[in-house]
């Protein structure tokens, strides 16, 4: 499933708010296909390492490579026409916005009707219940039904690689079930590759094939998820044994 | 019920100590010495017509005018009903009929006031394109105003342009001060934009009002030209000046109706959309591929197009500009018109500029007092409908604001 050029490439990437470093030379690579998560505590540093691909951030140092080419520093609105889009941190939906209308901004640089229409009716197809709100303004959904709007969004942009900031934050079980069923279905039929942000850690693990570990804005651990899962000091740290 | 009761009557209490706390320095206070007499008895009639006024609204609490309302609820509901079932093409073409036909029936007192509701309604589409759709709090937006008056006035004075080639060339200048203005201003969000475009429509006037060789100072410039027109007169056909009120209105309707046809387009426009989206969650927007420097410019310069269009017709009408015109209250007229209103709504924006207008000169009577009641029917509109007379459609919060 992986081949040897990965599609994203972090070396040394250093990211500051102010004089304050949130990450601190943080190297990753993502290999084509892949469900790659980040894992660790409140304050870690992986939402800043999210933020420091797509743009939002510029790094203080450190570079970042996007499929063969050098992106730190572009501005954040020509990643996703690449096919490098982010599902932020607390979904951040448009909340005024219908449902449709959402969806239509997620392909917002897109010039295609044909192919905006067929996303949109795959994006349906994995969450029926979008199709059933289409109408509704976004911000009157459940949390859950947001998070999925936010993915679906996402979506519209037809990425290669997909940014996942906490899919499962404060949502019911049943509906994390549900989201990560859908996650694995985008990255197996769809080919999307996925970097996943998590503090469910065990959620994450599972899902993916490798992992990385953050700590203090340090990534202190990469490993194969399955290996990471059965790593007692993980087990310990993040696993809440 | 009866404490609550009390409770009221001892905030009655408290307000009315207060407002006479205000009001004695404000009337009693005089340069032969102190006097009661005059700050009472205004207090006093106030004080009495709030009493009245709490009484009713507590009986009606009560349900004691229940013979009343709960029959004019329902009258209310049955109205509603059946308005809604009016289609929308009908409601269109009667209001626009009898926007038509209004120059027939009325006086030239109404001509001028209808002229200006109509530059003023103009001014609040176009500004509420900015602050409505894009969220940008624009206090200086009375500068593309003038830009477009004064482009027009020293086209015509100068080289003789006609009105109707200056409507785009002036639409241009705007939308290009815009930008200018803009670019630096436009990488700052919320407070601090607001202050910087208050300081950049200051600026605009300030140099209207010093660059004598150009614009004349505060002398203004004279003879500018009306609108002119190939008419016949008889069997030939002349060039004749659109210069009476009659005609006048008509140009300054047409131009409204334009206006509300292209905000009506662009509201509905995949455009119209991005500007919406970089309101509600400006990274969010950025993360959608949507370039949100360029889209708050595109806002800025489309709603200056339409400033600047006002603009040329105001000078056209008037046939004299002066930066007078151009002041920071005209900025904040125009912006109470779209936040009463209603903002991001057409027919909201279209109320308010005409009960902004119009009221005003209901009440020259109390010219005096005309602040004091603006003020107080913007606070009781904050209370009693924070999101204008005629709301849009969208309602909801800001994902900010839900924390």
């Amino acid at each position: 499933m992986t081949n040897n050029t990965p599609i994203l490439e972090l070396k040394g990437v250093t990211s500051a708010y102010g004089r304050i470093k949130a990450i601190r030379e943080v190297s990753l690579k993502v290999y084509p296909g892949e469900v790659v998560s980040i894992i660790g505590a409140n304050g870690a540093g992986k939402s800043t390492t999210l933020m420091s691909i797509c743009g939002v951030l510029r790094p203080e140092e450190g570079e970042v490579w996007y499929d063969g080419r050098r992106i730190d520093g572009l501005a954040a609105d020509l990643l996703p026409p690449r096919g490098l889009c982010q599902v932020p941190e607390g979904r951040r939906i448009f909340p005024r916005l219908t449902v449709e209308e959402n969806l239509d901004m997620g392909a917002f640089f897109r010039s295609d009707p044909e192919g905006i229409e067929h996303d949109k009716n795959r994006v349906f197809q994995l969450f029926p219940i979008l199709l059933e709100r289409r109408r509704q303004q976004g911000g009157t959904l459940s949390g859950g039904e947001q998070q999925m709007l936010a993915m679906g969004r996402a979506l519209m942009g037809r990425p290669r690689l997909l940014l996942l900031d906490e899919p499962s934050l404060g949502l019911a079980p049943l509906i994390v079930q549900q989201i990560f069923h859908i996650i694995r279905e985008i990255n197996e039929s769809d080919g999307v590759t996925v970097v996943l942000v998590e503090q469910n850690a065990n959620l994450a693990l599972k899902n993916s094939s490798r992992g990385y570990v953050l700590e203090t804005g340090n990534v202190i651990m990469e490993d194969s998820a399955a290996a990471l899962l059965a790593n007692p000091a993980i087990r310990k740290a993040y696993l809440g044994e | 019920m009866t404490i609550r009761a009390s409770k009221l009557w001892l905030r009655y209490g408290l307000a009315m100590a207060w407002f006479f706390v205000l009001l004695w320095p404000l009337l009693g206070i005089k340069p032969e010495g102190l006097e009661f007499a005059v700050s009472f008895a205004i207090w006093i009639k106030v004080a009495v017509a709030a009493a009245i006024l709490l009484a009713l609204y507590q009986l009606n609490k009560a349900g004691a005018f229940g013979f009343l309302t709960r029959p004019a609820a329902a009258a209310g509901r049955v109205a509603v009903g059946a308005a809604a079932r009016v289609p929308r093409w009908l409601v269109l073409s009667v209001v626009l009929a009898a926007a038509v036909s209004f120059p027939f029936f009325t006086e030239r007192y109404a001509h001028d006031v209808a002229i200006s509701v109509l530059v003023y309604i103009i001014l609040g589409l176009g500004l509420n394109i900015v602050v409505g759709l894009a969220g940008l709090l624009d206090l200086g937006y009375i500068a593309f105003f003038g830009v477009g008056a004064y482009t027009y006035a020293l086209l015509s004075v100068h080289f003789g342009v006609s009105f109707w080639l200056c409507l785009p060339i002036s639409a241009c200048f705007a939308a290009v001060a815009g930008c200018i203005i803009g670019y630096p201003t436009l990488r700052m969000r919320g407070d601090y934009l607001a202050i910087v475009t208050l300081g950049f429509g200051e600026i605009v006037r300030i140099v209207l009002n010093n660059w004598m060789s150009v614009t004349n100072g505060p002398n203004g410039i004279l003879g500018i030209k009306s609108p002119g027109a190939y008419w016949w007169q008889g069997d030939t056909l002349e060039h004749i000046w659109l210069n009476n009120l009659e005609q006048l209105y008509f140009i300054i309707l047409a131009l409204a109706v334009f206006t509300v046809i292209a905000v009506y387009r662009l509201n509905h426009s995949r455009i119209g959309r991005a500007f919406e989206a970089v309101r509600e969650d400006q990274t969010a927007a950025e993360l959608m591929g949507v370039n949100t420097l360029g889209i708050k410019l595109l806002a800025y310069a489309l709603g200056a197009v339409f400033g600047g269009l006002a603009g040329t017709f105001f000078a056209a009408r008037m046939q004299f500009v002066s930066p007078e015109s151009f002041t920071f209250i005209e900025s904040a007229m125009v912006l109470s018109m779209v936040v009463l209103g209603g903002m991001g709504s057409i027919p909201g924006v279209i109320l308010g500029a005409v009960v902004l207008i119009v009221l005003p000169e209901l009440f020259r009577g109390f010219q005096l007092y005309r602040m004091f009641v603006f003020g107080g029917v913007m606070a009781m509109m904050m209370v009693f409908r924070p999101k204008g007379l005629w709301p849009a459609k969208r309602l909801g919060q800001r994902s900010e604001e839900r924390g």
